[in-house]
């Protein structure tokens, strides 16, 4: 076939490396903490200094398989450790403690939902623990590297993906949907600007009907689930480039480059991927009874798919207001205790899935960090459907609430927000409107009854918004049009 | 058969630089080892359990409670060279 015409599928493979938010290191008691000044989290263990053994954390393997489960993975009942030996300044030991052939959790699956609605199902290959490496930064000026040891021994998972994903998007509502899962479990914050979440990708293309799945190159240096897009898509473009001038795809890894927006190979020697694993002698092995297993799964908290389907199903919601509500745990649980408050789910969605979650957007904070409760929003809610106060007007009271945490109810009282729905007040505003509008009453009384539009707009002026729109537009049309 | 070529490429993984005779003797050395292995697996394992550690352990844990680390201080000195609380090494080029 025609090297030029011819059509190629993309085959992506993903591994997120995950940082668990336990109080201490996976093999030591030093704090498992970001942020603190360079080498002051250190110990014998984590620097590997001689005569010292690391002793594995408890809560680093429950905190696995609560993950394992997660992500439908079958849980291992015996696991152990072995040594991945490298040299890089930034691993002490010149050995990485990870498992090899004996993980935590293999065979999982995670559905992501995708743009048209309908979810997909990749493959979770295996997922295994090990021990993080220090941080390197590169001093180009003094010709030298730093480093800082503080995030030797930080607990990782490590999640392998099947390669079946076939576009950046897949990778990216992957990507998405795993995060949310594991965001479920409160086992780490997944910040991916704290290194706290990595995602490293292997992809390949192949001719369109072709089985055997083409040679692959390992893609790095990815900042967010953005640039893992956009890698993927210029990693796809390049392969394509060089199979249709009848190049060869060479096995390599290749780091993304943020600002060119290219990827570049890391020339790296191939001897760094022979690392000689062997059992760990310094940790004996584990075993988990089907007891433990059963306890961590009857205690993992409500997936976001299960939430979803729930919610969609309780409060009779659309599945994309129901997906908005689930994309956060504490927004979701918001709304529920506002429903318990108000019976109207939609109304609360909508006042939920609009201003507050902007506000949220754009102050960055969990929902319990906002001066809003569920008794004040749907107060407010319930102002707006009573009439009191228009729709507009709402908003700026939840706008007023957000930066004061003043109850609603207060906040109409104190600034005499109160629509006016008053005849005898209003009757007042609609004459002065028809006196002083006499060309647009004519209109209307020639059957332009949009015209009215006007006048209700004027009204509001002279009320200074705070007229009840809906009345002012009846009162209008019984003067003007005697109905 | 081991070859002097895989004692060459062992040590540079091991960044061990060897002289040539020390990799002659190495050579040898080491096709004793494998050869000692080799009468090993004569032996029926087939209901032998493998094992991945010689002590007759398992499940030594730790509780996830944080202990005192070294102070800054402390662990920049066993480092070559430092600077500003970082241990400096020659420049990594990746
Ligand atoms: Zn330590």
């Amino acid at each position: 076939m025609n090297q030029q015409t011819q059509q190629f599928e993309t085959v992506i493979g993903l591994e997120v490396h995950l940082q668990l938010d336990t109080k201490t290191k996976i093999f030591c008691g030093c704090a498992n903490a970001f942020g603190h000044e360079p080498n002051t989290l250190t110990c014998p263990v984590c620097l590997g200094l001689p005569g010292s053994l690391p002793v594995f954390n408890k809560q680093v393997l429950e905190y696995g398989i609560k993950i394992g489960l997660a992500l439908n993975c079958t849980v291992s009942s015996f696991i152990k450790f072995d040594r991945k030996n490298y040299y890089y300044p930034d691993l002490p030991k010149a050995y990485q403690i990870s498992q090899y052939d004996m993980p935590v959790a293999r065979n999982g699956f995670i559905m992501a939902p995708s743009q048209n609605g309908e979810s997909k199902k990749i493959r979770i290959h295996r997922a295994h623990l090990e021990e993080d490496a220090g941080k390197l930064i590169h001093d180009d000026a003094a010709n030298c590297s730093l480093v800082d040891y503080n995030r030797t021994g930080t607990p990782l998972m490590e999640i392998v993906s099947e390669p079946d994903m076939h576009s950046p998007q897949d990778a990216y509502e992957y990507l998405q949907m795993l995060k949310l899962t594991l965001q479920y479990l409160n086992v780490s914050d997944c910040d991916m600007e704290k290194g706290s979440l990595r995602c490293d990708a292997n992809i390949s293309i192949r001719p369109v009907g072709q089985t055997n799945l083409g040679t692959k190159t390992e893609i790095k240096n990815m900042n967010s689930f953005k640039a893992v897009k956009e890698a993927l898509s210029y990693e796809i473009g390049r392969q394509e480039s060089v199979v249709r001038s009848g190049g060869v795809i060479v096995q390599e890894t290749r780091l993304w480059d943020e600002n060119k927006q290219m990827t570049f190979s890391m020339r790296s020697k191939e001897e760094a991927h022979d690392y000689r694993y062997f059992p760990e002698p310094d940790l004996v092995p584990f075993t988990v009874s089907e007891q433990k297993i059963e306890e961590i799964k009857t205690a993992l908290p409500e997936l976001p798919l299960q939430k979803q389907a729930r919610i969609k199903e309780r409060y009779r919601l659309n599945d994309y207001d129901s997906f908005i509500l689930v994309q956060d745990p504490l927004v979701a649980g918001f709304f529920e205790e506002c429903v318990t408050l108000y019976p109207d789910a939609k109304k609360i969605c909508n006042w939920i899935t609009g201003p507050v979650l902007q506000e949220l957007n754009a102050k960055k904070v969990p929902i319990t960090e906002l001066k809003l409760s569920p008794k004040n929003l749907t107060t407010l809610i319930q102002k707006v459907e009573e009439g009191v106060v228009s729709n507009l007007v709402g908003k700026d009271i939840l706008k007023n609430i957000l930066e004061t945490g003043q109850d609603a109810g207060d906040i109409i009282q104190s600034q005499g927000l109160a629509q006016v729905s008053d005849d005898g007040a209003l009757l007042k505003i609609v004459d002065e409107l028809i006196k002083e509008n006499e060309k647009v009453v004519g209109q209307i009384k020639a059957g332009e009854e949009k015209a009215i539009g006007f006048l209700v707009g004027q009204g509001m002026k002279k009320m200074q918004g705070k007229a009840n729109p809906k009345k002012i537009t009846e009162l209008l049309k019984r003067r003007i049009l005697d109905v | 058969m081991i070859s002097k070529n895989d004692v060459k490429y062992v040590a540079s993984l091991s960044r061990i630089h060897l002289k040539d005779e020390e990799v002659q003797a190495l050579t040898q050395d080491l096709e004793r080892i494998l050869g000692y292995i080799k009468n090993l697996e004569k032996l029926d394992t087939s209901h032998v359990e493998p094992t991945s550690h010689v002590l007759p352990l398992k499940n030594v844990f730790r509780e996830d409670i944080i202990k005192p680390s070294f102070s800054q201080q402390e662990a920049l000195k066993i480092s070559v060279e430092q600077q500003n609380g970082f241990f400096k090494v020659p420049k990594i080029i990746e």
